[in-house]
């Protein structure tokens, strides 16, 4: 029995459809991201299995027991806001406690989870306090509280790091990852941050216009992503795409440029067009390879992006070591690893060497 | 010479001397004046003769004074609380994008744009117990005509139900503009967090918005214990001084008698009374919600 189980859910606001046909499981104690670009629907997904918004058409599941029609506090969930939505006017235990008073939970019951919860999160110091004297990190942390304490059988993060600065987002997004480890619950993030949803989640959902792209682990979205959207979308700086011709099995291909490569995927099918996927990490500066002229250099400490033109006229990007001395107008010689190399059909399907 | 700072200052102080010129020109001079008036003995058209506190002594003693101060009073209480709650309520309800919403808050804030005149020749028609609006509908069910301005019971709460008409819809848009700053996400935390509808008015939105609640109460205090329109037009302050409020009779003794001096009085009276309640609920109000 899957902890959460979306069965082929629509929205639609008026003309516009959101959401088209959705099926989702997620298994008990896993950790599930919904990554997408802004739009994408991810968030008003989340805000379905929350009850904060209707089902159009569809159903949602939640440990076997339809929920779709149930009041959002009846449905076992608890949910951190991105702007953390807690009441201005209570101090942090009262946030905390209200959600349990409204469900009749004694007093020495409340008291205990609270006290619980403030321990893992270390915000006993601020429990009188109320959330406008508390800084925007020490605020996500009551949120969570709130959440905790509840004890749902699903969390609900709705975008939890986007408030919060740089380095406070880092250590809250490890701080996260303990969490759960300690919590043992099932988790849904919604984030448009694909570090956030490679880092912290088991499965990622990539989603875009109103569907669902692919469902996988991090490391198989990111080493077999399965269309042309999910492969630009994930990994930074993105992929490099290059129109190519299939001349050879196991494919062998020709760049635009006349340079051929020889990749490690096997089986293509027809298409009337390819596209060859290339991370910037598989396309490295050298001595030899095929030439090609800077247009950019982005220094980054540990490595330098080079942002360059193949003869043809091509984009592409390269890795360069930090301590690079290129600049604007260099000649350059890139050498590629077509092994790790993907293909797109004319659909935008990805095809991949088979270990990869 | 000037030091930069002193000339930065004066020249602040130039944007907003025609303010203050303004200011105490038409509100402290008058306030002051008045103040100082009200320890003559004065005619309207003639000398005026320094008599200390004994406008103000006089007025302790007078019975038609302070009938006024208590009617006063009874207006104010009967009619700030309506004013504070029904347009809360009303807020509640209106308080969304639906074209309907739209029409009944134009609808409910229409009545504020009258001027009292129009009001009270509303209000008139409605209540004249001979051939009234109210006296009609009594008579169909066989029941006497209520003598709504002739009783001195009644009256008051008569005028009380003129003004809530009146002026609710001010209040009614505060509260509006209130409830729209509440954050939408705490009213979707609170429906996660099993919140039933009594539970999130109570403990979500009267806290949110308890800074409308005072200043209407507030204002409405202020501006009720100013009531001279209504009775004026409707009673001239009867029967029997029922409906005669503080203002009333300050026009009266000032504009018919002439005696102004005893009208400054009874004035600063006025304004003493405004000044206490305003401050009293604003330190209550102030400690209620603690240091937040």
């Amino acid at each position: 029995m899957s902890a959460l189980d979306i069965r082929n859910v629509t929205k639609a606001y008026g003309p516009t459809t959101v959401l088209d046909d959705i099926s989702l499981r997620a298994e008990s104690n896993e950790f599930i991201a919904f990554l997408g670009p802004s739009g994408c629907g991810k968030t008003t997904l989340l805000r379905m299995v929350a009850g904060l918004e209707t089902v159009d058409s569809g159903q949602i599941h939640i440990g076997g027991q339809r929920i779709d029609e149930l009041a959002p506090g009846e449905r076992g969930v608890a949910m951190v806001f991105q702007h953390y939505a807690l009441y201005p006017h209570m101090t942090i235990r009262e946030n905390m406690a209200f959600g349990l008073k409204n469900i009749k939970i004694s007093k020495t019951e409340i008291d205990a989870r609270i006290a619980e919860a403030a321990r893992i999160l270390e915000i006993e110091p601020f429990l009188d306090k109320k959330p406008g004297q508390l800084s925007g990190g020490q605020k996500q942390r009551v949120a969570i509280g709130r959440a905790i304490v509840k004890k749902p059988d699903i969390f609900l993060f709705d975008e939890p790091l986007s408030n919060l600065d740089a380095a406070l987002r880092m250590r809250t997004r490890l701080e996260l990852a303990q969490l759960r480890r300690r919590l043992k619950a099932t988790m849904i993030l919604v984030t448009h941050d694909q570090v956030e949803a490679m880092t912290l989640a088991d499965r990622i959902v990539v989603m875009y216009g109103r569907k669902i792209q692919q469902v996988g682990t991090p490391m198989e979205i990111y080493g077999q992503p399965a269309n042309r959207f999910v492969a630009s979308f994930v990994g930074s700086p993105p992929m490099n795409f290059m129109p190519v011709t299939v001349t050879g099995t196991p494919s062998v291909v020709t760049l635009r440029d006349g340079t051929v490569l020889t990749t490690a995927i096997a089986n293509l099918p027809e298409s009337a067009s390819w596209e060859l996927g290339l991370r910037p990490e598989n396309v490295r500066v050298n001595d030899t390879g095929v030439s090609a002229k800077v247009e950019f250099v982005e220094r980054l400490g540990e490595r330098a992006l080079i942002y360059a033109r193949l003869s043809d006229g091509t984009a592409i990007t390269a890795e360069d070591v930090g301590l690079s001395r290129l600049t604007i107008g260099d000649e350059v010689h890139l050498s590629i690893d077509a092994q790790a190399a993907h293909l797109f059909d004319a659909d935008g399907r990805g095809y991949h060497a088979e270990a990869a | 010479m000037l030091s930069a700072k002193a000339k930065t200052q004066f020249g602040n102080f130039l944007f907003v001397a025609p303010y203050l010129f303004v200011f105490a020109w038409l509100l402290v001079w008058p306030l002051m004046s008045g103040m100082g008036l009200s320890l003559f003995k004065a005619d309207l058209f003639g000398g005026a003769t320094f008599v200390g506190f004994e406008n103000y002594a006089r007025l302790m003693s007078d019975p038609v004074f302070l009938q006024a101060v208590g009617n006063t009073f009874l207006f104010v209480l009967l009619c700030v609380p309506p004013l504070a709650i029904i347009p809360l309520l009303l807020a509640l309800l209106l308080n969304r994008s639906t074209r309907t919403a739209a029409f009944f808050r134009g609808v409910f804030f229409s009545s504020s744009v009258l001027s009292v005149t129009i009001v009270t020749l509303i209000w008139r028609m409605v209540l004249i117990p001979d051939g009234g609006f109210v006296a009609n509908i009594l008579a169909v069910f066989g029941l006497p005509p209520i003598p709504f301005f002739s009783d001195p019971g009644i009256v008051m709460g008569s005028m009380a139900i003129i003004t809530v008409w009146w002026c609710l819809g001010l209040p009614m848009m505060l509260y509006l503009s209130a409830l729209q700053q509440v954050p939408q996400d705490i009213y979707e935390a609170a429906a996660l967090d099993n919140s039933r509808w009594w539970t999130t008015l109570t403990r979500i939105t009267l806290p949110s918005i308890s800074r409308t609640v005072v200043l209407v109460v507030i204002m409405q205090c202020v501006l009720q214990f100013q009531l001279f329109g209504q009775p004026q037009l409707i009673t001239q302050g009867g029967p029997n001084g029922a409906s005669r409020p503080i203002v009333l009779f300050i026009f009266e003794v000032g504009f018919r008698r002439w005696d102004i001096g005893y009208a400054a009085a009874a004035s600063q009276i006025l304004f003493a009374i405004i000044l206490l309640v305003t401050l009293g609920q604003y330190l209550l109000s102030r400690k209620r919600t603690g240091d937040a």
